[in-house]
């Protein structure tokens, strides 16, 4: 059967008129139906980057420790010292998730844990950033959106706790940017030493290029072009391109591909993600300067009478792509049938450049692979910026009864505990989890490298939709401020870039503010990007989700002693606020959920003041005076203070005072302003403290004590008392409340 | 003394249980592949966590045929020390080393959580150095540990003092509120009639080290230990 190439045929592979002249300039001819759909998956957002490679350029890249740079390769790699490295990256599974939760979920964390041990990491945790429109209430709207939760929940659930690797930490907001659009991002982190990484090219004239893992079948064809466009009503009928995850074949596949990289006949190693054995052909060959020839017939199928375009473009999970060095063969075949995993040869490295596939012995594509990899069209997208956010006059906030808006705002899924999540997720699998979920930052022990590594994602979304760029510095600020108050010194970010569609020039000015915002951060931070990811397309009914650049971070922690906690330890403990009280109340929580309120000027940062901070409870907690440091965000100092109280195992009270300060109390209790730590120090220790925060020149105060079984905020005017228990009630059970209703 | 870990396709605690032994307690274990048919050259099994053969069918269903696990039950018969944890008490209950089964959690989710527990017996290898009433702290990780059996063998079991670990709280009640998945009696851990054999749902190979918060797993491995050593030298 051959399709004749009409318009009406290209359009359909999301191609336009342009793209299709250079191809066939590429090509020197027109393609057959089977290259459009290799050159249509290739040149789509998610594998191509044409509509934001020029603003990914922006991001600072390189760092004494960086060892593999973003793009370079599956997932960058940071040295951590003693001979060791860390690979990690952030992906995001949005469009697969909003059609199928619980296998778009499923396959979003075997897909990133298959980028990790490519490099030859051993992955040892992971993170999710999660975010879904609001699940309290009764509407068919919420209940569709507790559906997604539920399923993104369990799918996570389901593969990252088969596969064994533990998942720690990460975040889940609620707002209604991001109905019926979830935002599923997956961050994962691998272990491996410098000389262990492993390279994603064909390398070596002659070598044999090997198929292993799952069969393929029909499922997922060109996961990848439906990930680059809209989500709309008739994405459900997308649901075939949705891929199904079988992470116990992820499991085998893992420990197969490490045992044979251990023997060090791998020349060259890739995973099929994203446009599966297209992909994984054409990028090895342009990585390795060479040329790759394979036969499909074969690859292992799934079913019978699959087309050459089919196997192409499949995205059935657990699979890869293994470049041996020629005349280990043999080594293959002892790994993967001590596995029980199927594997095939099914073709080798030439040197004429060409990625030439075959069907049957039946030349099917023949097309330059560094051209089809690298030769994408870039564009230069408009872009139209909008009106700033006025600021916030605090007149127009109507005084409410502050002792309620606590309660309201703890019970908000947004800042409520995530137990009903991360419970359903094994934390504790590699017996290495130090800091569980529910602290600022996951700390996670690596035993084979005795070193203690500290990570968290971060992104303030409302932030980043009233200033995208200052929301974007922010969220590199926040996590790397999670990271410090967990005893780490960040080392270096990934990113997941969710936006709406590009096409639209507001939605394209807000992606590159953010790019430009996270990029001036991150060189004032200090901490390289590594890599990431760019999700485009992610609208709900009414428009684009909220801006969201989720912030990836590590750290790490030199000595155990340091590693620090965020909830009150013991009685009489003198409680510090490092930075200033601040008064910023635009785009706060306090505004959102208590006022009904999403917009104003967010807060502004300032790096001074913030590395400032930074610096000297880092240096606190060096000197062994910090009992406990939690960072105040989302719901400002009062959320912040209630967390400390109730978030350890036992939960006790604390006295804050405020004396004659002279703003209202809910500007002091719930504003956002940036730049602010809660510590507790023993009270021998006060005085020391003091004095290393006054030779810092840095703001802080003394706020009161740890103790009781209430917290009690005062100013000279008003006293505001709750007993803990019952703000642990409202806060802990928040999201389980919800999911149980009908 | 060598101490076999057990790996199946689909173990993802084998390497926690050997570390667990190696370096939390510095004796000689090595992993056994699931297509070994004997156990020949060890002194006791662990039967590791995870999804053994993706726990497709039901938990531990497909495990029970493997040949390692006929060799285990030969052994097991003779006497040798059996501990399966987690998965590997599924795979027990389904290769009928140990009465009654594990089924869905009642929250119907996977639940990970510290736990409490109570030690309810010592006479067995792997608590032979713990008081009885004794509490511990570990984790539980598992979709389907609700451990269910017979009235008849409920009763058996607890007339035979075959209960060896019971879910409770931090002051040592056995409470509905301390019980993770619904288990009956709010048993977490059993053994066998000859007492040889042991399974239980938390992972004392997640509790051997300061750093985790636990050090109580420990005493679970110390026991055998301290068992084999007197074992071969009388």
């Amino acid at each position: 059967m051959v399709t004749q190439i009409t318009p009406d045929v290209v359009r359909d592979h999301g191609l336009s008129e342009m793209e299709y002249e250079r191809i066939r300039a590429i090509l020197g001819r027109d393609p057959n139906f089977t290259e459009l759909g290799v050159f249509s998956v290739m040149w789509s957002e998610h594998c191509s980057y044409k509509n934001t490679r020029l603003e990914l350029r922006k991001f600072p890249t390189t760092g004494p420790k960086v060892l593999v740079k973003a793009g370079e390769e599956n997932a960058g790699v940071v040295d951590i010292g003693g001979g060791w490295a860390v690979a990690f990256k952030i992906e995001s599974h949005n469009h697969p998730s909003a059609v199928e939760p619980f296998q778009g979920a499923a396959t979003g964390v075997g897909g990133i844990i298959r980028d990790i041990f490519t490099m030859g990491a051993r992955p040892v945790f992971l993170l999710d950033s999660l975010r879904f429109g609001p699940i309290q209430g009764n509407t068919s709207a919420v209940k569709k959106n507790r559906r997604l939760f539920a399923g993104v929940v369990a799918g996570i659930s389901h593969y990252g706790n088969c596969v064994g690797i533990p998942t720690i930490g990460g975040e889940v907001y609620f707002d209604e940017s991001y109905e019926e659009n979830p935002l599923v991002n997956v961050f994962c982190l691998g272990i491996l030493r410098h000389e262990q990484i492993a390279r994603g090219a064909a390398k070596g004239v002659g070598n044999p290029v090997f198929y292993v893992g799952s069969e393929t079948g029909r499922d997922g064809l060109a996961g990848a072009a439906f990930a680059s466009r809209d989500l709309t009503e008739e994405s459900k009928q997308d649901r075939p391109a949705v891929q199904v995850g079988d992470p116990f074949k992820g499991k085998l596949l893992l420990e197969a591909c490490l045992e044979l990289l251990a023997s060090g006949c791998v020349a060259g190693i890739q995973d099929m993600g994203a446009a599966g054995l297209t992909c994984s052909t054409c990028e090895t060959a342009s990585r390795g300067g060479t040329g790759v020839r394979i036969d499909l017939a074969l690859v292992p199928q799934r079913e019978p009478g699959m087309t050459a375009y089919e196997i192409l473009l499949s995205e059935s999970q657990e699979r890869m792509l293994i470049i041996v060095q020629r005349g280990q063969e043999a080594k293959v075949k002892e790994v993967f049938e001590k596995w029980d995993l199927p594997y095939a040869l099914v073709g080798e490295v030439t040197d004429d450049g060409m990625m030439r596939v075959l069907n049957h012995r039946r030349l099917e594509v023949e097309i330059p692979a560094a051209k089809l990899a690298n030769d994408a069209p870039v564009y230069e997208r408009e872009a139209i910026g909008c009106q700033a956010a006025p600021e916030l006059r605090i007149e127009d906030v109507p005084m409410v009864d502050l002792q309620t808006s606590l309660v309201q705002l703890l019970a908000h899924p947004t800042i409520a505990s995530k137990n009903w999540v991360f419970r359903q997720y094994d934390h504790t699998v590699r017996a290495g989890t130090v800091v569980p979920p529910g602290s600022d930052a996951a700390v996670f022990y690596v035993r084979e490298a005795d070193k203690y590594l500290a990570a968290t994602t971060d992104c303030n979304s409302l932030y980043c939709k009233l200033d995208p760029r200052e929301g974007a510095r922010i969220a590199v600020a926040e996590a790397a401020r999670n990271l410090v108050c967990s005893g780490a010194t960040p080392l270096a970010v990934t990113d997941n870039l969710n936006f709406g569609n590009p096409y639209r020039p507001e939605n394209f000015w807000q992606l590159r503010e953010c790019v430009e915002g996270l990029a001036e951060a991150c060189r004032r931070f200090g901490t390289p990007v590594t890599g990431g990811n760019v999700s485009l397309y992610n609208q709900n009914p009414t428009g684009a989700i909220d801006p969201t650049p989720t912030v990836g971070m590590v750290g790490i922690i030199d000595e155990e002693r340091w590693i620090t906690r965020q909830h009150f330890r013991d009685e009489a403990d003198v409680i510090y606020l490092i930075g200033p009280v601040g008064r910023e109340m635009g785009a706060s929580q306090y505004l959102a959920i208590v006022h009904g309120r999403k917009e104003c000027l967010p807060p502004r940062l300032s790096y001074d003041l913030e590395l400032g901070v930074q610096a000297v409870v880092l240096d606190l907690i060096q000197r062994g005076l910090v009992k406990s440091a939690h960072d105040c965000s989302e719901g400002g100092l009062g959320v912040a203070l209630a967390e400390c109280c109730m978030s350890g195992e036992r939960k006790i009270g604390a006295l804050a005072r405020f004396g004659h300060w002279p703003y209202r109390l809910d500007q002091i209790l719930f504003n956002e302003s940036q730049s602010r730590v809660i510590i507790s120090v023993r009270p021998e220790d006060a005085g020391a403290t003091e004095a290393v925060c006054a030779a810092a020149e840095i703001p802080f105060g003394r706020l009161g004590e740890v103790g009781g079984s209430d917290l009690v905020v005062c100013t000279e005017q008003q006293t505001l008392r709750w007993d803990v228990a019952q703000l642990h009630q409202a806060w802990y059970f928040s999201i389980e409340r919800a999911m149980c209703a009908q | 003394m060598k101490i076999a870990v057990i790996q199946f396709p689909g173990s993802n605690c084998d390497q926690d249980c050997l570390r667990a032994l190696t370096d939390g307690l510095r004796v000689p274990a090595e992993y056994l592949w699931h297509k070994e048919t004997s156990v020949f050259g060890f002194d006791a099994v662990v039967l590791p966590g995870g999804f053994s053969y993706g726990d497709y069918l039901r938990c531990g269903a497909i495990a029970r045929f493997s040949p390692i696990v006929k060799a285990i039950v030969r052994a097991a018969n003779d006497g040798m020390p059996v501990i399966g944890i987690c998965n590997g008490f599924q795979i027990l209950c389904e290769a009928g080393l140990l009465p009654g089964a594990l089924i869905r959690n009642q929250s119907l989710h996977f639940v990970c959580q510290p736990v409490w527990l109570r030690v309810e017996t010592g006479e067995t290898p792997f608590t032979a150095k713990l008081d009885k009433e004794r509490l511990l702290r570990m984790p539980v990780a598992h979709g389907e540990g609700s451990y269910f059996a017979e009235p008849a063998t409920l009763a058996t079991l607890q007339s035979k003092r075959q209960v060896v670990f019971r879910y409770v709280d931090e002051s040592g009640k056995s409470t509905r509120e301390s019980n993770p998945n619904g288990s009956v009696l709010n048993i977490a851990g059993i053994c066998n009639e000859a007492r040889n054999v042991v399974g239980m749902m938390p992972h004392p190979d997640r509790a051997w080290d300061r750093r985790l918060g636990s050090e109580d797993g420990k005493l679970l491995f110390e026991s055998l230990v301290g068992k084999l050593e007197s074992a071969v030298i009388p």
